[in-house]
Protein backbone atom coordinates (compact mmCIF):
# COMPACT_ATOMS: atom_id res chain seq x y z
CA UNK A 1 0.00 0.00 0.00
CA UNK A 2 1.40 3.52 -0.64
CA UNK A 3 1.96 5.92 2.25
CA UNK A 4 4.35 8.72 1.89
CA UNK A 5 5.16 11.19 4.82
CA UNK A 6 2.28 12.56 6.01
CA UNK A 7 0.47 11.32 2.99
CA UNK A 8 -3.17 10.07 2.35
CA UNK A 9 -3.29 6.41 2.16
CA UNK A 10 -4.00 4.93 -1.50
CA UNK A 11 -2.67 7.79 -3.16
CA UNK A 12 0.29 8.74 -4.67
CA UNK A 13 1.32 12.38 -4.60
CA UNK A 14 2.65 13.87 -8.27
CA UNK A 15 5.32 16.11 -7.07
CA UNK A 16 8.81 17.14 -7.78
CA UNK A 17 10.91 13.76 -7.39
CA UNK A 18 7.74 11.72 -9.27
CA UNK A 19 7.91 14.19 -11.88
CA UNK A 20 11.27 14.11 -12.94
CA UNK A 21 11.62 10.14 -12.52
CA UNK A 22 8.06 10.08 -14.88
CA UNK A 23 9.33 12.92 -17.39
CA UNK A 24 10.00 10.54 -20.19
CA UNK A 25 6.56 8.17 -19.55
CA UNK A 26 4.56 11.27 -19.70
CA UNK A 27 5.68 12.97 -22.77
CA UNK A 28 5.19 9.61 -24.18
CA UNK A 29 1.79 9.26 -22.82
CA UNK A 30 1.15 13.07 -24.00
CA UNK A 31 2.06 12.09 -27.28
CA UNK A 32 -1.18 10.28 -27.72
CA UNK A 33 -3.08 13.49 -28.05
CA UNK A 34 -1.86 12.53 -31.43
CA UNK A 35 -3.99 9.90 -33.74
CA UNK A 36 -1.03 8.88 -35.61
CA UNK A 37 1.14 8.44 -32.33
CA UNK A 38 -1.38 6.00 -30.88
CA UNK A 39 -1.05 4.50 -34.24
CA UNK A 40 2.59 3.97 -34.06
CA UNK A 41 2.27 2.46 -30.79
CA UNK A 42 -0.32 -0.02 -31.11
CA UNK A 43 2.15 -1.20 -33.89
CA UNK A 44 4.99 -2.22 -32.15
CA UNK A 45 4.50 -1.23 -28.32
CA UNK A 46 8.12 -1.37 -27.13
CA UNK A 47 10.32 0.14 -29.70
CA UNK A 48 7.54 3.25 -29.45
CA UNK A 49 8.43 2.78 -25.37
CA UNK A 50 12.08 2.91 -26.35
CA UNK A 51 11.58 5.71 -28.55
CA UNK A 52 11.05 8.15 -25.77
CA UNK A 53 13.39 6.54 -23.11
CA UNK A 54 11.47 4.67 -21.10
CA UNK A 55 12.96 2.85 -18.47
CA UNK A 56 13.06 -1.30 -18.29
CA UNK A 57 11.05 -0.86 -15.17
CA UNK A 58 8.34 1.71 -17.07
CA UNK A 59 8.44 -0.15 -19.97
CA UNK A 60 7.51 -3.49 -18.42
CA UNK A 61 4.45 -2.02 -16.24
CA UNK A 62 3.54 -0.16 -19.70
CA UNK A 63 3.24 -3.57 -21.28
CA UNK A 64 1.29 -5.03 -18.37
CA UNK A 65 -1.16 -2.32 -18.24
CA UNK A 66 -0.26 -1.85 -14.53
CA UNK A 67 -1.59 1.51 -13.77
CA UNK A 68 -0.11 2.01 -10.30
CA UNK A 69 2.84 1.01 -11.30
CA UNK A 70 2.91 3.17 -13.64
CA UNK A 71 2.45 5.70 -11.13
CA UNK A 72 4.21 4.44 -8.77
CA UNK A 73 6.97 4.73 -11.41
CA UNK A 74 6.06 8.66 -11.87
CA UNK A 75 3.00 8.36 -14.58
CA UNK A 76 0.98 11.43 -13.99
CA UNK A 77 -2.86 10.18 -14.23
CA UNK A 78 -3.69 13.01 -16.48
CA UNK A 79 -1.38 11.54 -19.10
CA UNK A 80 -1.89 7.91 -18.03
CA UNK A 81 -5.28 8.65 -19.20
CA UNK A 82 -4.61 9.13 -22.38
CA UNK A 83 -3.33 5.77 -22.77
CA UNK A 84 -5.96 3.74 -20.73
CA UNK A 85 -8.09 5.86 -23.52
CA UNK A 86 -5.61 4.11 -26.43
CA UNK A 87 -6.25 0.84 -24.76
CA UNK A 88 -9.96 1.75 -24.62
CA UNK A 89 -10.59 2.22 -21.18
CA UNK A 90 -12.46 4.67 -19.26
CA UNK A 91 -11.88 6.09 -15.81
CA UNK A 92 -14.55 3.68 -14.35
CA UNK A 93 -12.03 0.74 -15.96
CA UNK A 94 -8.82 2.36 -14.83
CA UNK A 95 -10.66 2.96 -11.29
CA UNK A 96 -10.87 -1.24 -10.87
CA UNK A 97 -7.89 -2.26 -11.61
CA UNK A 98 -5.89 0.22 -9.52
CA UNK A 99 -8.20 -1.10 -6.69
CA UNK A 100 -8.62 -4.35 -7.67
CA UNK A 101 -12.40 -4.56 -8.21
CA UNK A 102 -14.23 -5.30 -11.70
CA UNK A 103 -15.93 -2.08 -13.61
CA UNK A 104 -19.38 -3.01 -12.15
CA UNK A 105 -17.55 -3.32 -8.96
CA UNK A 106 -15.76 -0.30 -9.00
CA UNK A 107 -19.33 1.42 -10.07
CA UNK A 108 -20.90 0.06 -7.19
CA UNK A 109 -18.39 1.65 -5.37
CA UNK A 110 -19.32 4.99 -6.57
CA UNK A 111 -22.57 4.79 -6.10
CA UNK A 112 -22.46 3.62 -2.97
CA UNK A 113 -20.86 6.95 -1.41
CA UNK A 114 -23.33 8.93 -3.53
CA UNK A 115 -26.57 11.19 -2.90
CA UNK A 116 -28.92 12.99 -4.62
CA UNK A 117 -29.80 10.96 -7.78
CA UNK A 118 -33.23 9.99 -8.44
CA UNK A 119 -34.60 12.22 -6.65
CA UNK A 120 -37.32 13.28 -9.29
CA UNK B 1 -16.73 50.29 -15.79
CA UNK B 2 -17.55 46.64 -16.59
CA UNK B 3 -19.41 44.23 -14.22
CA UNK B 4 -19.30 40.82 -13.20
CA UNK B 5 -23.01 40.13 -13.15
CA UNK B 6 -22.77 36.56 -11.70
CA UNK B 7 -20.88 33.29 -10.77
CA UNK B 8 -21.37 29.93 -11.79
CA UNK B 9 -19.86 26.56 -10.90
CA UNK B 10 -19.98 23.60 -12.57
CA UNK B 11 -18.45 20.30 -12.94
CA UNK B 12 -16.15 19.81 -16.27
CA UNK B 13 -15.54 16.04 -17.09
CA UNK B 14 -15.42 14.48 -20.06
CA UNK B 15 -17.79 11.74 -19.55
CA UNK B 16 -20.80 15.10 -19.48
CA UNK B 17 -19.58 16.29 -23.11
CA UNK B 18 -19.61 12.56 -24.05
CA UNK B 19 -22.67 12.07 -22.79
CA UNK B 20 -24.27 15.16 -24.53
CA UNK B 21 -22.95 14.15 -27.98
CA UNK B 22 -24.63 10.64 -27.42
CA UNK B 23 -27.90 12.43 -26.53
CA UNK B 24 -28.22 10.94 -23.36
CA UNK B 25 -29.00 14.09 -20.96
CA UNK B 26 -32.88 12.47 -20.11
CA UNK B 27 -31.63 8.54 -19.33
CA UNK B 28 -31.48 7.60 -15.17
CA UNK B 29 -28.29 7.97 -15.04
CA UNK B 30 -27.90 11.71 -16.36
CA UNK B 31 -31.66 13.13 -15.79
CA UNK B 32 -30.91 14.66 -12.23
CA UNK B 33 -27.47 16.02 -13.29
CA UNK B 34 -28.71 18.00 -16.28
CA UNK B 35 -31.45 19.01 -14.30
CA UNK B 36 -29.44 21.60 -12.89
CA UNK B 37 -28.78 23.36 -16.43
CA UNK B 38 -31.88 24.61 -17.60
CA UNK B 39 -32.47 27.43 -14.81
CA UNK B 40 -28.81 28.51 -15.78
CA UNK B 41 -28.96 28.83 -19.37
CA UNK B 42 -32.34 30.83 -19.20
CA UNK B 43 -30.89 33.10 -16.56
CA UNK B 44 -27.31 33.58 -19.18
CA UNK B 45 -30.48 33.84 -22.22
CA UNK B 46 -31.89 37.02 -20.06
CA UNK B 47 -28.69 38.59 -18.65
CA UNK B 48 -26.72 38.17 -22.39
CA UNK B 49 -23.11 38.36 -20.76
CA UNK B 50 -20.60 39.80 -22.85
CA UNK B 51 -17.50 38.10 -21.62
CA UNK B 52 -16.98 34.95 -19.55
CA UNK B 53 -13.95 34.68 -17.64
CA UNK B 54 -13.21 30.79 -17.39
CA UNK B 55 -11.42 29.26 -14.65
CA UNK B 56 -10.17 25.90 -15.37
CA UNK B 57 -7.44 23.03 -15.53
CA UNK B 58 -5.64 22.15 -18.31
CA UNK B 59 -5.24 18.04 -18.17
CA UNK B 60 -2.55 17.79 -20.70
CA UNK B 61 -3.52 18.98 -24.03
CA UNK B 62 -1.89 22.44 -24.09
CA UNK B 63 -0.21 22.80 -21.15
CA UNK B 64 2.45 20.11 -20.77
CA UNK B 65 5.09 19.28 -17.82
CA UNK B 66 7.71 20.73 -19.84
CA UNK B 67 6.51 24.21 -19.46
CA UNK B 68 3.59 24.21 -16.92
CA UNK B 69 2.48 27.77 -15.73
CA UNK B 70 1.14 27.63 -12.05
CA UNK B 71 -1.56 30.34 -13.38
CA UNK B 72 -1.89 31.48 -16.71
CA UNK B 73 -4.28 34.08 -18.87
CA UNK B 74 -5.56 33.78 -21.86
CA UNK B 75 -5.10 37.15 -24.14
CA UNK B 76 -6.08 35.70 -27.44
CA UNK B 77 -8.51 36.49 -30.10
CA UNK B 78 -9.80 32.49 -30.29
CA UNK B 79 -8.97 29.40 -28.57
CA UNK B 80 -8.97 25.84 -30.42
CA UNK B 81 -9.96 22.74 -29.25
CA UNK B 82 -8.15 19.54 -30.05
CA UNK B 83 -8.11 15.66 -30.24
CA UNK B 84 -7.40 14.81 -26.28
CA UNK B 85 -6.34 11.69 -27.02
CA UNK B 86 -9.18 9.62 -25.61
CA UNK B 87 -12.68 10.38 -27.45
CA UNK B 88 -14.18 13.59 -26.59
CA UNK B 89 -15.37 15.34 -29.81
CA UNK B 90 -13.19 17.92 -30.52
CA UNK B 91 -15.32 21.54 -30.25
CA UNK B 92 -15.72 24.50 -32.76
CA UNK B 93 -13.14 27.17 -31.71
CA UNK B 94 -14.03 29.52 -28.88
CA UNK B 95 -14.42 33.10 -29.08
CA UNK B 96 -11.47 34.85 -27.24
CA UNK B 97 -11.17 38.65 -26.11
CA UNK B 98 -8.40 41.07 -25.98
CA UNK B 99 -9.23 44.24 -24.08
CA UNK B 100 -10.29 43.63 -21.17
CA UNK B 101 -8.30 40.32 -20.93
CA UNK B 102 -4.71 42.67 -21.56
CA UNK B 103 -6.44 45.01 -18.75
CA UNK B 104 -6.40 41.91 -16.36
CA UNK B 105 -2.98 41.46 -17.10
CA UNK B 106 -1.92 44.73 -16.24
CA UNK B 107 -3.54 45.22 -13.28
CA UNK B 108 -2.80 41.43 -12.27
CA UNK B 109 0.99 42.06 -12.61
CA UNK B 110 1.14 45.49 -11.21
CA UNK B 111 -1.14 43.93 -8.03
CA UNK B 112 1.85 41.37 -7.86
CA UNK B 113 0.29 38.49 -9.44
CA UNK B 114 2.68 37.47 -12.50
CA UNK B 115 0.68 34.56 -15.02
CA UNK B 116 1.66 33.41 -17.92
CA UNK B 117 0.24 35.12 -20.28
CA UNK B 118 -1.04 33.48 -23.55
CA UNK B 119 -1.45 34.26 -26.57
CA UNK B 120 -2.04 30.83 -28.60
CA UNK B 121 -3.16 28.16 -26.47
CA UNK B 122 -5.44 24.88 -27.17
CA UNK B 123 -8.10 24.73 -24.68
CA UNK B 124 -9.52 21.21 -23.66
CA UNK B 125 -12.45 19.84 -21.43
CA UNK B 126 -11.89 22.06 -18.16
CA UNK B 127 -13.10 24.73 -20.55
CA UNK B 128 -15.26 23.12 -23.28
CA UNK B 129 -17.40 21.34 -21.75
CA UNK B 130 -18.74 23.57 -19.18
CA UNK B 131 -19.01 26.19 -22.17
CA UNK B 132 -21.66 22.91 -23.83
CA UNK B 133 -23.63 23.35 -21.19
CA UNK B 134 -23.97 26.54 -20.80
CA UNK B 135 -24.93 26.89 -24.75
CA UNK B 136 -26.37 23.69 -25.77
CA UNK B 137 -25.84 22.84 -29.85
CA UNK B 138 -22.80 24.28 -29.29
CA UNK B 139 -24.01 28.18 -29.55
CA UNK B 140 -21.10 29.52 -27.83
CA UNK B 141 -19.45 31.78 -30.01
CA UNK B 142 -20.85 35.37 -29.52
CA UNK B 143 -19.18 34.90 -25.99
CA UNK B 144 -16.15 36.43 -25.80
CA UNK B 145 -14.48 33.64 -23.30
CA UNK B 146 -11.09 34.86 -21.08
CA UNK B 147 -9.29 31.33 -20.26
CA UNK B 148 -7.94 31.51 -16.51
CA UNK B 149 -5.39 28.25 -16.16
CA UNK B 150 -4.67 26.86 -12.71
CA UNK B 151 -2.26 24.04 -11.72
CA UNK B 152 -4.18 21.57 -10.57
CA UNK B 153 -1.95 18.36 -11.57
CA UNK B 154 1.66 18.73 -10.42
CA UNK B 155 2.87 19.68 -6.92
CA UNK B 156 4.13 22.69 -5.82
CA UNK B 157 0.27 23.73 -6.80
CA UNK B 158 -1.18 26.92 -6.29
CA UNK B 159 -2.89 27.31 -2.50
CA UNK B 160 -6.56 27.70 -2.16
CA UNK B 161 -6.10 30.77 -0.62
CA UNK B 162 -3.91 32.11 -3.24
CA UNK B 163 -6.17 30.92 -5.81
CA UNK B 164 -9.27 33.01 -4.19
CA UNK B 165 -6.97 36.31 -3.95
CA UNK B 166 -6.20 35.84 -7.68
CA UNK B 167 -10.09 35.96 -8.20
CA UNK B 168 -9.97 38.91 -6.19
CA UNK B 169 -7.53 40.68 -8.38
CA UNK B 170 -9.55 39.79 -11.65
CA UNK B 171 -12.78 40.75 -9.74
CA UNK B 172 -11.04 44.54 -9.22
CA UNK B 173 -9.68 44.40 -12.45
CA UNK B 174 -12.81 44.14 -14.07
CA UNK B 175 -14.45 46.65 -12.12
CA UNK B 176 -11.50 48.87 -12.73
CA UNK B 177 -12.36 48.70 -16.67
CA UNK B 178 -13.58 51.31 -18.76
CA UNK B 179 -16.34 49.46 -20.57
CA UNK B 180 -19.96 48.63 -19.88
CA UNK B 181 -19.56 45.01 -20.75
CA UNK B 182 -21.17 42.19 -18.68
CA UNK B 183 -19.16 39.85 -17.16
CA UNK B 184 -19.61 36.31 -15.92
CA UNK B 185 -17.59 34.10 -13.97
CA UNK B 186 -17.08 30.47 -14.15
CA UNK B 187 -15.47 27.85 -11.66
CA UNK B 188 -14.92 24.57 -13.08
CA UNK B 189 -14.26 21.03 -12.18
CA UNK B 190 -14.73 19.22 -8.85
CA UNK B 191 -15.74 18.22 -6.32
CA UNK B 192 -14.83 15.68 -4.49
CA UNK B 193 -13.25 12.75 -6.71
CA UNK B 194 -9.85 10.70 -6.99
CA UNK B 195 -8.59 9.24 -10.95
CA UNK B 196 -5.38 7.91 -9.07
CA UNK B 197 -4.06 5.32 -6.80
CA UNK B 198 -5.72 2.52 -4.48
CA UNK B 199 -7.74 5.15 -3.08
CA UNK B 200 -9.47 5.54 -6.40
CA UNK B 201 -13.03 6.29 -6.31
CA UNK B 202 -12.83 8.07 -3.08
CA UNK B 203 -16.00 11.07 -2.60
CA UNK B 204 -16.94 12.77 0.21
CA UNK B 205 -20.57 14.09 -0.27
CA UNK B 206 -20.50 15.94 3.19
CA UNK B 207 -17.53 17.81 2.31
CA UNK B 208 -19.56 18.22 -1.02
CA UNK B 209 -22.43 20.00 0.48
CA UNK B 210 -20.38 21.66 3.02
CA UNK B 211 -18.22 23.71 0.42
CA UNK B 212 -21.21 24.74 -1.46
CA UNK B 213 -22.44 26.08 1.58
CA UNK B 214 -19.63 27.96 2.58
CA UNK B 215 -18.93 29.16 -1.10
CA UNK B 216 -21.67 31.42 -0.68
CA UNK B 217 -21.09 32.55 2.61
CA UNK B 218 -17.69 32.02 4.00
CA UNK B 219 -15.38 31.31 1.08
CA UNK B 220 -12.53 32.06 3.75
CA UNK B 221 -13.17 29.28 5.82
CA UNK B 222 -12.25 27.12 2.57
CA UNK B 223 -8.85 29.07 1.68
CA UNK B 224 -8.00 27.78 5.13
CA UNK B 225 -7.55 24.54 3.42
CA UNK B 226 -3.91 23.02 2.02
CA UNK B 227 -3.80 21.48 -0.92
CA UNK B 228 -2.95 18.19 1.22
CA UNK B 229 -5.84 18.49 3.07
CA UNK B 230 -8.07 18.57 -0.16
CA UNK B 231 -6.49 15.46 -1.17
CA UNK B 232 -7.05 13.88 2.31
CA UNK B 233 -10.44 15.29 2.92
CA UNK B 234 -11.68 14.88 -0.96
CA UNK B 235 -9.49 13.48 -2.81
CA UNK B 236 -6.88 13.77 -5.34
CA UNK B 237 -8.31 15.96 -7.84
CA UNK B 238 -10.33 17.38 -5.06
CA UNK B 239 -8.16 20.46 -5.51
CA UNK B 240 -10.05 21.77 -8.43
CA UNK B 241 -12.18 23.35 -5.44
CA UNK B 242 -9.42 25.90 -6.10
CA UNK B 243 -11.05 27.30 -9.51
CA UNK B 244 -14.29 27.34 -7.78
CA UNK B 245 -12.29 29.32 -5.35
CA UNK B 246 -11.07 31.92 -7.52
CA UNK B 247 -14.54 32.36 -9.23
CA UNK B 248 -15.86 33.08 -5.92
CA UNK B 249 -12.82 35.63 -5.67
CA UNK B 250 -13.81 37.85 -8.17
CA UNK B 251 -17.13 38.51 -7.01
CA UNK B 252 -15.21 40.49 -3.85
CA UNK B 253 -18.71 40.98 -1.47
CA UNK B 254 -21.54 39.22 -0.33
CA UNK B 255 -23.20 36.54 -2.91
CA UNK B 256 -26.69 35.12 -2.79
CA UNK B 257 -27.07 31.63 -4.01
CA UNK B 258 -30.08 31.71 -6.85
CA UNK B 259 -29.55 27.73 -7.55
CA UNK B 260 -27.90 24.89 -6.83
CA UNK B 261 -27.76 21.54 -7.66
CA UNK B 262 -25.76 18.37 -6.83
CA UNK B 263 -25.89 14.47 -7.68
CA UNK B 264 -23.33 11.87 -6.74
CA UNK B 265 -21.55 9.96 -8.21
CA UNK B 266 -21.19 11.61 -11.90
CA UNK B 267 -18.15 9.25 -13.25
CA UNK B 268 -16.20 9.46 -10.85
CA UNK B 269 -16.92 12.86 -8.88
CA UNK B 270 -19.81 14.53 -7.03
CA UNK B 271 -20.92 17.24 -9.29
CA UNK B 272 -21.82 20.56 -8.05
CA UNK B 273 -23.47 23.41 -10.01
CA UNK B 274 -24.34 26.89 -8.86
CA UNK B 275 -25.60 30.09 -9.53
CA UNK B 276 -24.67 33.05 -7.56
CA UNK B 277 -25.19 36.53 -7.71
CA UNK B 278 -23.97 39.77 -5.73
CA UNK B 279 -26.43 40.76 -3.11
Amino acid sequence: MTKQDKGTWGTIKFDGPLATRGYALNKMCYSFNDAEAREEFKKDEAAYCDKFGLTPEQKEAVIKRDILGLERLGGSIYYLAKFAGLLGLNVQDVGGIQTGRTTEEFKAYLESQGRGKDNG
Amino acid sequence: MAKIIGGITTSHIPAIGIAMDKGLEDTPYWKDFFAAYPPIREWLGEQKPDIAIVFYNDHGLEMFLDKKPTFALGCAPRYENADEGWGIATIPPVTGETDLSWHIANELIEHDFDPTICQDIKVDHGLTVPLSLMYPGRNYQHLKVIPVCINCERFPMPKPSRCYALGQAIGRAVESFAGDQKVVVLGTGGLSHQLDGERAGFINTDFDLESMDKLVNDPEALTKYSNDDLVEIAGAQAVELNMWLAMRGTMLGGVKEIHRNYVAPISNTGAGTQLLLNE
